[in-house]
């Protein structure tokens, strides 16, 4: 038994003084608060005293029009909103990642600052700027339109109920698409030469290099980009926030689960925010990007095939 | 950063506290608000006035950010450091504090008898038997238009609809002005200054919003659906793209003189006097036929009251009095025109738009906005609700008809009228 003649190992202590410091501030700023939304959703204010109702918050949020309607709305516009990333963001992402690594593109640097400067923007400011662009007053879009002979194309987009979402959308796009283009990016730089070279010999360049090589090692860092931009999405609210206000106009239209969440627990104008529905709305967004995730790292990413070098 | 804002006023009015008490025997009175914009009103002309005329009792005006107000006030009235007057909100948050004790009962306060039932409306209980503040100001709505405008087009100032309409298509002709500067990007517009602008006339004013409030009438009855109907037909009227068109951007195209009518708060009066290079007129919202009696909003917006905890209560009393007097309406209503004093006693104003907006007072019937007393107490919100069918009737997104049968179905869903 050489184990047990083995002399005793120390207590390795210094892991834990190690951890402490991010574990406590973890706790603290993460997990506390969330548990504590949770347990928010339980109670309601009955006469000025929480008392613990259970699942009742979640039978109103489903079960009371009042309640339903705007949530599934909110959810709806927000699965729209996260679809339009997939489809516009991440390919273009990846695109001009794809060509910002190409090694003949003069200018490279400047262009790579030039797309990602509009992502460390605030909201604020990118709220404010595009609805001042596509002002159907003093905006430049229409007069820009009209230059090109395109002004019966211009409409007031953000005043539309059909147009106002995918109008979002495409603005968040535009502030975001650097996101990607920097991930993709990387991970195109650490591809080796040798695989290229070895690509190149078997007479694989252009455009088939990109998808049959690039492409498949690059994989890995497109999961994590969609798992980020879901993650994301579903977490939105200041864009909404400062271009269509609380209310989400016009007509409820561009009513995302965060702004849904901030009428029903702040409040807004005449009407008196309630905390534990809010949490209720809360609860329900953490278990759906819960969820997303968990399919995301099950049954995804498993499959993805990863190359060592 | 808030926090210690907040200290440091707390520090402040404490030391100035002890300093009138340190100087005399003096009273000093704190006074919560967040009115942070009126601080100079209330220090160089408001105050001096009163304390002329009270010697032995000091004033300070301490206010806090209007975000931060409600907050900030319930917390020091918890504590027990709040002053002894408190600028109280209209309805439920004054209310509210009243409910809990700690707003004092005001209805036999000298002073109160000036003010009409209505002006007091805002700061009583649902049964209308205790007041507990003294209303301050209201705002009035209406239309103020481009005189230049006008005079260029030879429109005379529409008193019917008819006359309004038939105004509106002059100007839609002639090109030159956008007829009505309005968008429906904010919503509130559509519902504050379209239907509670236009809403009384046909409701009948406070006849219609008590029959509202006891369930005698709906928001599905003729009188409520026809100003959903007018606002329908504004919307040829208003400007290219008018659905993305916000706030700011319909104050400026009227002041910028590209608008020939807008319709308006009095609040707007201090901005456009200092930013329109034109001729500004108002007038109240058109009736059906001349001669019909008219119905304005003269919205109840800001009042005063006393805490219930304060130790200088009868000073208290005695500043509130004054309050309630001509004296103060006079100084008040003069130093921020548009927003009227709800003294019964006339005032007089210099400001030649004021004059015209707190004319209507005399020959119409006031009234305050339907959805504010009780019916915007529960989910779905009466009020905000009001703000997105307003925009969706103008947009042409829903009938006034399903406009108004969305609000009664919400408000059916929590509301049950006393019986």
């Amino acid at each position: 038994m050489a184990a047990e003649t083995r002399p005793k190992r120390p207590t390795r202590w210094h892991i834990g003084v190690f951890l402490a410091p991010a574990l406590l501030v973890y706790t603290a700023i993460m997990i506390l608060p969330l548990a504590g939304t949770l347990q928010l959703s339980l109670f309601r204010n009955i006469e000025q005293h929480q008392i613990f109702v259970g699942l009742e918050n979640f039978r109103t949020l489903f079960g009371d029009p009042n309640w339903s309607v705007g949530f599934w709305n909110a959810l709806r516009n927000n699965t729209w909103f996260f679809i339009i990333h997939m489809l516009v963001q991440n390919p273009i992402g990846v695109m001009l990642a794809a060509l910002l690594s190409s090694p003949r593109l003069r200018f490279a640097a400047f262009y790579r600052t030039a797309i990602f400067v509009p992502t460390i923007l605030s909201f604020v400011i990118v709220g404010f700027a595009w609805k001042l662009i596509l002002s159907p007053l003093w905006g430049v879009a229409p007069h820009m339109m009209d230059l090109v002979g395109l002004k019966s194309l211009f409409t007031p987009w953000l005043g539309k109920e059909q147009y106002a979402l995918t109008a979002l959308s495409l603005i968040s796009v535009w502030q975001f698409v650097g996101i990607p283009m920097m991930l993709i990016y990387a991970a195109l730089l650490s591809i080796p030469e040798e695989v290229i070279e070895a690509a190149e010999c078997d007479g694989i360049t252009g455009l088939s290099q990109f998808w049959k090589i690039k492409l498949p090692l690059i994989l890995p860092s497109i999961g994590i980009i969609s798992i980020l931009t879901f993650v994301g999405n579903f977490n939105a609210f200041d864009l909404i926030y400062t271009a269509q206000g609380a209310l989400a106009g016009p007509n409820y239209s561009t009513d995302i689960l965060g702004t849904f969440l901030y009428r029903a627990f702040f409040g807004f104008q005449l009407q008196v925010g309630d905390p534990n529905m809010g949490a209720a709305i809360a609860t329900m967004m953490f278990l759906i990007i819960l969820g997303g995730v968990c399919v995301y790292l099950f049954l995804v990413q498993t499959r993805l095939r990863r190359y060592q070098f | 950063m808030t926090t210690k804002l907040l200290t440091a006023l707390l520090l402040g009015t404490s030391i100035l506290g002890t300093a009138g008490v340190a100087s005399a025997a003096d009273v000093t009175l704190n006074i919560e608000s967040w009115r942070g914009d009126d601080l100079a009103i209330w220090k160089d002309k408001l105050i001096p006035a009163f304390e002329a005329k009270n010697p032995g009792i000091k004033v300070v005006f301490a206010p806090s950010a209007p975000t931060e107000y409600d907050a900030a006030l319930g917390a020091k009235l918890a504590a027990g450091s709040a002053g002894d007057l408190i600028t109280c909100r209209p309805f439920d948050k004054s209310l509210e504090l009243y409910k809990k004790g700690n707003l004092a009962d005001l209805s036999a306060l000298p002073g109160m008898e000036n003010f009409s039932p209505v002006a007091k409306a805002a700061w009583q209980t649902d049964d209308g038997k205790a007041s507990f503040c003294v209303p301050m100001a209201s705002v009035i709505h209406g239309f103020i238009y481009n005189k230049d405008a006008f005079d260029k087009l030879g429109i005379k100032v529409p008193q019917t609809r008819d006359e309004f309409f038939a105004a509106l298509d002059k100007i839609k002709a002639d090109g030159t002005y956008i007829p009505m500067a309005m968008g429906t990007k904010d919503l509130w517009e559509a519902a504050t200054m379209g239907y509670q602008n236009i809403g009384p006339n046909y409701w009948k004013g406070e006849d219609g919003r008590a029959a509202l409030i006891k369930g005698e009438q709906k928001l599905t009855d003729k009188d409520w659906v026809a100003p959903y109907e007018e606002l329908a037909k504004w919307k040829p009227y208003l400007g290219d793209g008018f659905e993305a068109q916000t706030y700011p951007d319909s104050q400026n195209l009227f002041t910028l003189g590209r608008a020939a009518i807008y319709p308006a708060g009095s609040w707007e009066i201090g901005l456009f006097n200092t930013q329109a290079q034109f001729k500004m007129g108002a007038f109240p919202p058109p009736v059906e036929k001349a001669g019909d009696t008219c119905y304005i909003s003269d919205h109840t917006d800001i009042g005063m009251g006393l805490n219930a905890a304060s130790k200088n209560a009868d000073a208290a009393k005695t500043f509130l009095s004054w309050v309630a007097s001509p004296d103060f309406a006079t100084i008040y209503a003069n130093a921020l025109p548009g927003f009227f004093s709800l003294n019964s006693s006339p005032v007089k104003m210099e400001d030649p738009l004021a004059q015209e907006f707190v004319s209507w007072r005399g020959k119409c019937k006031s009234t305050i906005r339907s959805t504010y007393q009780i019916l915007s107490r529960g989910t779905p919100n009466l009020e905000n609700e009001t703000w997105v069918e307003s925009a969706n009737v103008i947009n042409g997104t829903d009938t006034p008809e399903a406009a108004a049968k969305k609000l009664q179905t919400g408000l059916d869903s929590w509301y049950k009228p006393a019986k």
